[in-house]
């Protein structure tokens, strides 16, 4: 060591660190992501494939742009934006007109997050908060859904895709009404495999179930998401919509048919686990769980719309700040003196 | 208790996190004897308290064993010679703080023998209690798992206070440290005779020696090894960090928690290192005082990594090029690296509380230079902290410096820095160190203005 001119750094403890870090599980989402993404490219082709590229692009360069607007680095490295942009995306409907999606992006990215301060300041879900804009703006673009699996999905995309900003979007042929759609307003049940597989209408990633939980399965595994919160969904909705259909198997839903439609598998999944809009405590993430279960059945149930999950999120998102000040563990030696007796 | 440690029949508590241990390396390695380096450092203030008060001359010839320094008041111990020597003087030396302490500079003869003197023995039939707590402080004894805090204060009990169980603390959670696995393989029956001293001083009906799954070597030699009259008893612990942390292991093993701001013995218990147990067993029936310690030497930059007897006062410079070190190294701690201590010198002597030194190269400091991120509320620290904090909101607002807030609504003060939020925070917010400056800060202002109510626990 003698006049090796060695410089010895000194730091605080501790001095070593667990390897988890912001974008390495930021990255393993978007990959958890990807089975998701592809099938849905699969079932609907061009229009989904577009319509994915335009949102992730309009996230992400909102991002990069509002960062560079502020005389700040871009952010755009840790992943989160092209988190945002994959959900986005995946929750829209296939043949959106692109302009809607890219607005949508803007204002997901722009106003979701950005404005709040970005990463970890936002709180609500920023991917729904762009779909909650274009819902209230556009509700009828919103509602009309292109059926998947068709024969030329991979060559020809409908009108209404590249329909022109502010113009009535023309939709040709059947547009096929979502399996919440079909019961809620002609009180149809679909096929429980056909839901499990994706092999029916709806937003571009919400029709595979099996592949949203295979994502949350290898996120859980890396101790990358609260296993909490979607088991504390599906409990509440199954619990909740079993007890109705066992009311009356007429008008209310089966539990599983509850379980495996709509948005519930990729909400409960991927965007209700979101750690920046979920609370941190045990208790607290249960209580987010069900509460947002509960909330998707009512919305469900009774509310006008056939789908509730993104409203259920986003409410559940506005409550996290309340459980996380309400619940507190008890700090270790601060309990009535009971164990002192031993 | 969770689940898994029910399941598998081993006791720990709630939360913690479980960093890798890096411990094979030097777990396997006996015990080796240092060689003395040329000039020794003792510092006088090797411990929590005030500085013990030298009682030889700059010039005098000393033998190894004999009395250096004398305590000042109860918060104090003695100070030993770690070998026969001159005084070649008295005055300043870094420590590992940053600042400058009175310390006692010994040069060896060369060819020191390893003779000790010896002193006032206390025999374990005959000696009274109190004879015991002398005999603790002039041995020059501290917790030597680190904190250096005087065991002889521990052992002196206020009117009303007592203890039911002793409490040996084998868990060593630090990564890559393997000293107390060492002296409980190879020194148990001076642990053995040390638990009976405390024992008898504390009055306690029973011991319990935990020790953490990843030394069942120790844990069974322990068991094989324990003499039938000794109200002992040897527990594994599930491997978790921070369960050597008194607190932690009281409730691991006792599922007792120490009040805020309290002591152990404030739930009837007693933890003591089990090499300071050891180092009580031995020297007591001698009169002798701490000489040496056990220390882990290792650390990727290392190349002769071992656990090794040291002098006290041995100069880090010495003893890392005694053992060897790689020309990439550019960090050295003291202790391990959780709450291990960075070396701001090399000039800086092993004291008693020094259980480690690690050295690492650049390839694994590059790994804490990592980017800091906002923090994404994911709630790893709120699952980590073992004292059940809110590390995520304490560092919130200390961005904003409301230190009284953090201390008063968010129990700042229980925190005991053992850096488990800091380890498993992905966005790399170094969260301990911005409690220890909050900390410090609302020390100064209770100094300053104290509060009205007495802080909690210490009441009773």
């Amino acid at each position: 060591m003698k006049g090796s001119g060695v410089i010895l750094e000194i730091r605080t403890s501790p001095h070593i660190l667990s390897g988890h870090s912001v974008d390495t599980i930021m990255f393993n989402v978007v990959l958890a992501l990807l089975p998701v993404t592809a099938f849905a490219v699969y079932a609907f082709g061009l229009t989904a494939f577009l319509t994915l590229a335009m949102a992730l692009a309009a996230c992400v360069a909102t991002e990069h742009l509002v960062c560079r607007l502020s005389g700040k680095p871009s952010t755009v490295g840790d992943y989160s934006a092209v988190i945002t942009g994959l959900l986005y995306g995946l929750t829209l409907p296939p043949g959106l007109p692109l302009w809607m999606t890219a607005a949508g992006g803007v204002i997901a990215v722009g106003i979701g997050k950005m404005l709040f301060g970005g990463l970890g300041y936002n709180p609500l879900n920023p991917a729904l908060v762009g779909r909650a804009v274009l819902q209230a703006s556009f509700p009828a673009a919103m509602t009309s859904w292109v059926p998947g699996m068709t024969a030329e999905r991979f060559v020809t995309v409908p009108s209404s895709l590249l329909a022109w900003p502010f113009s009535q979007p023309v939709y040709d042929g059947v547009s096929g009404a979502t399996p919440l759609a079909q019961w809620k307003f002609e009180h149809i049940a679909s096929a429980t495999a056909d839901l499990a597989l994706g092999f029916t209408s709806g937003s571009t990633g919400e029709t595979s179930a099996l592949l949203i939980l295979l994502g949350g399965a290898y996120l859980i595994a890396r101790n990358m998401m609260s296993w909490r919160v979607p088991a504390a969904i599906f409990a509440t909705v199954a619990a909740a919509s079993g007890v109705l259909h066992l009311v009356n198997p007429e008008r209310y839903a089966s539990p599983v048919f509850m379980l495996f439609s709509g948005g519930l598998m990729l909400g409960a999944v991927f965007m209700a686990t979101d750690m920046v809009g979920s609370p941190m405590t045990r208790l607290g993430t249960v209580l987010y769980g069900v509460l947002i279960g509960l909330l998707v059945v009512v919305i469900r149930t009774w509310g006008g719309m056939p789908e509730g999950v993104m409203y259920a999120i986003l409410l559940g998102n506005a409550v996290t700040p309340h459980f996380d000040r309400q619940i507190r563990p008890k700090v270790y030696g601060t309990r009535e003196r009971k164990g002192a007796q031993g | 208790m969770t689940l898994t440690a029910r399941l598998l029949g081993f006791k720990t508590f709630r939360h913690g996190v479980h960093p890798p241990e890096w411990k094979d390396e030097t777990s396997r390695l006996a015990i080796r004897q240092f060689p003395f380096a040329p000039v020794l450092i003792v510092p006088l203030v090797q411990h929590m308290g005030k500085p013990s008060v030298p009682e030889v001359r700059e010039g005098q010839e000393v033998v190894r064993g004999q009395r250096l320094a004398r305590p000042d008041g109860f918060m104090s111990v003695s100070m030993h010679a770690p070998a026969s020597g001159v005084v070649r003087r008295i005055g300043l030396a870094p420590s590992i703080s940053g600042r400058m302490v009175p310390a006692v500079y010994l040069e060896p003869f060369p060819g020191s023998t390893q003779e000790v003197q010896e002193g006032k023995p206390c025999p374990l039939d005959t000696a009274t209690p109190d004879e015991i707590v002398d005999a603790v402080q002039d041995a020059g004894v501290v917790g030597l798992g680190g904190a250096a805090f005087p065991t002889h204060v521990k052992l002196r009990f206020r009117e009303g206070e007592y203890v039911d169980t002793l409490i040996i603390n084998g868990v060593e959670c630090e990564p890559y440290l393997t000293t107390d696995h060492r002296v409980m393989l190879e020194q148990s029956d001076d642990l053995f005779r040390g638990v009976r001293y405390l024992l008898k001083v504390t009055g306690a009906e029973r011991a319990i020696v935990g020790v953490e799954a990843n030394k069942r070597d120790a844990y069974e030699h322990l068991r094989a090894g324990l003499p039938e009259d000794l109200p002992a008893t040897v527990e594994l612990l599930q491997v978790k960090y921070p369960q050597g942390a008194e607190k932690m292991l009281i409730a691991a093993l006792l599922g007792r928690e120490v009040p805020s701001g309290g002591l152990p013995l404030h739930v009837h218990a007693l933890c003591v290192n089990v090499a300071t147990t050891a180092e009580i067993g031995r020297l007591l029936p001698y009169g002798r005082g701490i000489q040496e310690r056990v220390i882990t030497i290792t650390g990727p930059a290392v190349r002769k990594k071992g656990n090794y007897k040291i002098p006290i006062g041995t100069p880090l410079r010495f003893l890392l090029e005694e053992v060897g070190v790689d020309e990439r190294v550019d960090r050295v701690f003291l202790g391990g690296p959780m709450m291990g201590a960075s070396a701001s010198s090399l000039d800086i002597p092993i004291t008693k509380g020094t259980s480690g030194v690690v050295a690492f190269t650049g390839a694994e400091s590059e790994r804490t230079h990592r980017k800091v991120y906002p923090c994404i509320r994911c709630g790893y620290c709120v699952e980590a902290c073992p004292i059940f904090l809110d590390p995520s909101r304490l560092g919130l607002l200390a961005l904003n410096d409301e230190h009284q807030r953090m201390a008063e609504e968010h129990n700042l003060m229980d925190c005991f820095e053992c850096g488990s939020c800091s380890f498993v925070c992905p966005s790399h917010i170094p969260l301990v160190q911005q409690f220890r400056v909050a900390k410090a800060a609302v020390r100064k202002a209770r100094a300053v203005s104290p509060p009205l109510d007495p802080p909690k626990g210490t009441a009773s």
